[in-house]
């Protein structure tokens, strides 16, 4: 495995609270300590003026193997993280069949492992075939790599299901990740209850039914001391919610999708099926909301939920159209011009929830950092390339995204997993024989 | 009101002579029996008609009919233009049934405006007969159609214009020719020409 | 007021290619559409019915969802533009087969369609197959989000039998949340400065409303007197499954006019119903029949306005630049 020296780039890792113009050394896939380094490197980064930080990590994806290849693999998925800057995603349970055995786990590292491209684990599913029944194997899912659990799409709608697993769980410390979303209340919605879908008469999804999922949810984290985890918050009340249950020492936490905190339900008047998605997106005021709980770190997280959808079944009627859009290849743009550029957050604040703080929720003790020793995943960051996103582009296998055509600024521009350059837009990646600049 | 390049024909006291004599000619020839209706064709047909049709009452002392004809449904040129033109409607108070209708416009031309309002007066009934009297007839038929009664015939360009402007849409009464080159844009006054 | 005065109030000249709702338009487009359709009324009271605008041009009829009487209407309306016309339902189409309503749209557009009348239970398929095919695009009711011409008729019943329409207070009773009509009624009528009042039981007449710019009321009775104009909601029965009012008997004791409730009412209290009517649960038979009741000029007054719309709409498609396959 080559030397690596990444040359003169702003060092950003918030787990060791690094801002810094300096240079990064990787050798035999691993960190070296900040100051370490050797008189050659056989692959020479020059990465003046761009961020350097520990790999992104997404929490939050959709890969779609087994079961809808059409929409996406394990390959074109993980390819499309590292097009994006992202070295390790954790990808849902909802494939057909189900991640709820130990196998079904397994398979994803394997397959994953074939692609070599990010890094892939595997949240299982909270119950047996994501019917809410009965718990899913859980302890075998964990032997099986499992870092996470849930039935995401599906809510755990029983209480009691949800209790015992946040209890259950403990055993493996294992965070249960939850789309909060009382069903009853959202049957045949396609977007936001409010104004917006009265005037296009379109199917509401109150956020009422979000705000109430998650006032239950932490309180039955807190009765049972387990951890859960909201995932794509979207409302106020939700926000103000985990802000209060964590006040009170609960183990909760929550993330937060680009979408949700740079589009509202106004975007619907379009018609575009790549403006629904679920949850739905809310109204301004619930986006300022989700903007000021990632400022006061009550939401930890950015996560994509990246959800890929074949053409020909996104081009349906938006009511037959499924929910979701691919954002693996948008998270660091979006992010950067919603929440950087804005003023809202720090390139290290944004990249803690992108990087450092999943590593810390998965438990991946040698990712999401930058200190000697750790897994050599890292993100070389253009902050000031301006560029438009152009789906065509996409490595992921779909092209469901909102955002075609935004005048973006930041992009991932060369990838490092496990001491290997998997991905580079060009230019700043010399190797063997060339010198190292004085 | 005198545009650039306006040529003027005819003004306010001739064109008051050509309607007298036209809406003599029209009394002259009016059958006892039969009601005479005149339908002027949008635009200026309408108030041409409502004159002659008030000259006429005056000479006879008999009630005319007028109506006014909107023949832009009927045209054969519609498909061809651009945007369509706002309708005005058709408003014909009288039954045109075995009635003696004359057909009023300002400028005749080409004659496919006249094939137009022939066909749509048609469709409202079956007049006894239909006569045609035009203020201008300026040459260039495209299709048989003669006018019966004429206020003033001339000699013109293919590519030339001729406006007519009456009382009571327009300020005064007055006949002009526009050499095509000359033309300024006055689309409110301008004879209804083929394309 | 007489068709020349309309036309020439008649301001706006349109410019656009489709309709879509009546959102987007403006008070003068609106009443662009209305004074059209004057001239169009004079033409259905003709012994010869018919006029030669459209000839050569074809109006297809792309029906999702049934709807014989709107279906006739625009049927009746491009033959009496000399239009030819095919009408295309989806029972009878390969969208069972998994061919997406896109697909349909095109094969039909590759046929020579100029204008395509879409009718469809989900809203936005208008607007979405808008920005797939060249021909022009009239929505005749999409989902719970517009159905325009219906109000346009609306607008234009009440303007023959008021003279205006500003001013006037206006009630929409019944299903509001869940009716196209309503919506693009409220847009309308809002726009040409009528005062809109939404009248049944809060499960159908949700919160929020009033911010549309009108007033929400659950008492029929109480508004009653103020109304100039009644326009009646269908409502459909599957709503009572759904749990949005306990029963049908209960929804009429409440919201059905009845020769009681027009006495409640101004003497001269215009009466619509966008129909099909359910006698003896929004209207009683007497009230629907009476002297207040402007149902059939609503029909009539239905073929003037598509008529005018084909027409407008017609105007706005380039001869022979269109492509074609």
């Amino acid at each position: 495995m080559a030397t690596i020296l990444i040359n003169g780039g702003r060092i950003i890792d918030p787990s060791q609270g690094l801002d810094q113009v300096g240079d990064l050394w990787i050798s035999r896939g691993r960190i070296l300590p900040m100051g370490g380094g050797f008189d050659d490197a056989e692959v020479v980064i020059d990465a003046r003026g761009m961020i350097v930080c520990p790999g992104l990590i997404d929490i939050h994806v959709h890969l779609r193997e087994p079961g809808n290849e059409e929409d996406e693999t394990i390959a074109t998925g993980a390819a499309a993280a590292l097009a994006g800057g992202v070295t390790s995603v954790a990808c849902m349970p909802n494939t057909i069949p189900a991640i709820d055995t130990q196998a079904a786990a397994e398979f994803i590292l394997l397959q994953a492992q074939r692609a070599r491209q990010a890094n892939v684990f595997p949240v299982g599913a909270v119950s047996k075939g994501r019917q809410g029944a009965e718990l899913a194997e859980l302890g075998q899912l964990v032997a099986g790599g499992a870092v996470a659990f849930t039935d995401d799409g599906a809510p755990v709608a029983s209480a009691d299901l949800m209790r015992r697993a946040l209890q259950y769980s403990r055993m493996f410390d294992r965070v249960i990740m939850q789309h909060c979303q009382v069903p009853e209340l959202t049957v045949g919605g396609v977007m936001n209850e409010g104004i917006e879908s009265m005037r296009l008469g379109l199917g509401g999804m109150p956020a009422a039914a979000e705000d109430i999922m998650v006032a239950r949810d932490i309180r039955l984290a807190e009765i049972t001391g387990g951890r859960i985890h909201i995932q794509h918050i979207s409302t106020a009340r939700s926000v103000e919610l985990v802000r209060e249950g964590k006040r009170r020492g609960v183990r909760v936490t929550a993330e937060a999708c680009p979408h949700h905190f740079s589009l509202t339900d106004e975007n619907l008047r379009t018609f575009d099926s790549n403006f629904k998605m679920n949850p739905p997106l809310r109204t301004w005021s619930d986006v300022e909301a989700v903007i000021g709980g990632l400022k006061d770190n009550t939401i930890e997280f950015i996560a994509t939920d990246h959800a890929p959808h074949a053409r020909e079944k996104k081009m349906r009627e938006i009511d037959q159209a499924p929910f979701g859009i691919v954002g693996l290849e948008t998270l660091v743009p979006i992010t950067a011009k919603a929440l950087i550029e804005s003023g809202h957050l720090t390139w290290p604040e944004a990249i803690a929830k992108m990087s450092c703080n999943p590593a810390v929720l998965l438990g991946l003790v040698d990712k999401g950092t930058l200190r000697g020793g750790a897994d050599a995943d890292v993100t070389i960051i253009d902050p000031e390339t301006r560029w438009t996103i152009d789906p065509a582009e996409f490595r992921s296998k779909s092209k469901n995204t909102p955002f075609g055509g935004w005048e973006v600024n930041a992009r991932a521009h060369t990838v490092i997993v496990g001491g290997e350059v998997r991905y580079t837009r060009g230019g700043i990646v010399q190797h063997a024989g060339a010198s190292v600049p004085a | 009101m005198k545009n650039l390049g306006e040529h003027r024909i005819s003004d306010g006291p001739a064109v008051e002579r050509m309607l007298a004599a036209m809406a003599g000619e029209l009394a002259r020839t009016r059958r006892a029996e039969v009601a005479l209706r005149l339908v002027g064709v949008r635009t200026r047909g309408v108030p041409l008609a409502v004159r002659l049709a008030g000259e006429i009452e005056r000479l006879t002392g008999e009630p005319v009919g007028v109506g006014a004809l909107e023949i832009t449904l009927y045209r054969d040129d519609l498909a061809l233009s651009p945007a369509w033109p706002v309708l005005r409607g058709t408003e014909i108070p009288f039954d045109i049934e075995r009635a003696d209708v004359v057909l009023v416009d300002d400028v005749l031309f080409t004659g496919r405006t006249i094939r137009a309002a022939l066909n749509a007066v048609c469709d409202l009934g079956r007049p006894a007969s239909v006569r045609l009297a035009v203020l201008v007839d300026r040459g260039h038929r495209e299709l048989p159609i003669q006018a019966d009664v004429v206020g003033l015939a001339i000699e013109t360009g293919r590519e030339d214009h001729v406006r007519v402007r009456l009382r009571p849409i327009d300020p005064a009464d007055e006949i002009v020719t526009v050499v095509r080159n000359d033309l300024t844009d006055h689309p409110a006054t301008e004879a209804r020409p083929a394309p | 007021m007489t068709a020349t005065n309309h036309a020439e109030t008649a301001a706006a000249v349109w410019t656009r290619k489709h309709l879509l709702g009546l959102e987007e338009l403006s008070a003068e487009e609106i009443t662009a559409i209305l004074d059209t359709a004057e001239s169009f009324a004079e033409v259905s009271t003709r012994s010869r019915k018919k006029v030669p605008a459209l000839q050569g041009r074809i109006v297809f009829n792309l029906f999702f969802e049934n709807s014989t009487r709107t279906r006739t209407s625009f049927s009746l309306a491009a033959k009496r533009l000399s239009a030819d016309t095919q009408d295309f339902t989806a029972s009878a189409s390969s969208l069972s087969k998994g061919e997406s309503f896109i697909d349909t749209a095109r094969n039909i557009e590759a046929m020579g369609a100029d204008i395509l009348v879409i009718r469809h239970p989900t809203p936005g398929t208008p607007h979405l197959l808008s920005q797939h095919v060249d021909c022009a695009i009239i929505n005749a009711g999409d989902g719970a989000h517009e159905h325009p011409t219906q109000a346009l008729l609306d607008l234009m019943t009440i303007r023959r039998a008021r003279g205006k329409i500003e001013g006037l207070s206006v009630c929409l009773l019944g299903d509001i949340a869940h009716s196209r009509v309503a919506r693009s009624n409220i847009h309308a009528l809002k726009k040409l400065g009528a005062h809109v009042i939404l009248c049944g039981p809060p499960t159908l007449v949700p919160r929020g409303w009033e911010r549309f710019g009108c007033e929400v009321v659950h008492q029929l009775d109480e508004v009653l007197p103020r109304c100039d104009v009644m326009n009646v909601l269908r409502i459909q029965f599957e709503r009572q499954q759904r749990g949005l009012f306990p029963s049908v008997s209960e929804y009429s004791q409440f919201y059905m006019m009845t020769k009681d409730r027009i006495r409640l009412g101004k003497p001269d209290l215009l009466l619509l119903a966008p129909g099909p009517i359910n006698r003896g649960v929004e209207l009683t038979p007497e009230v629907a029949d009476g002297p207040n009741s402007a149902i059939l000029d609503q029909v009539a007054n239905g073929l003037a306005i598509r008529m005018a719309v084909l027409y407008l709409l017609s105007g706005r498609i380039e001869a022979g630049s269109r492509h074609r396959d």
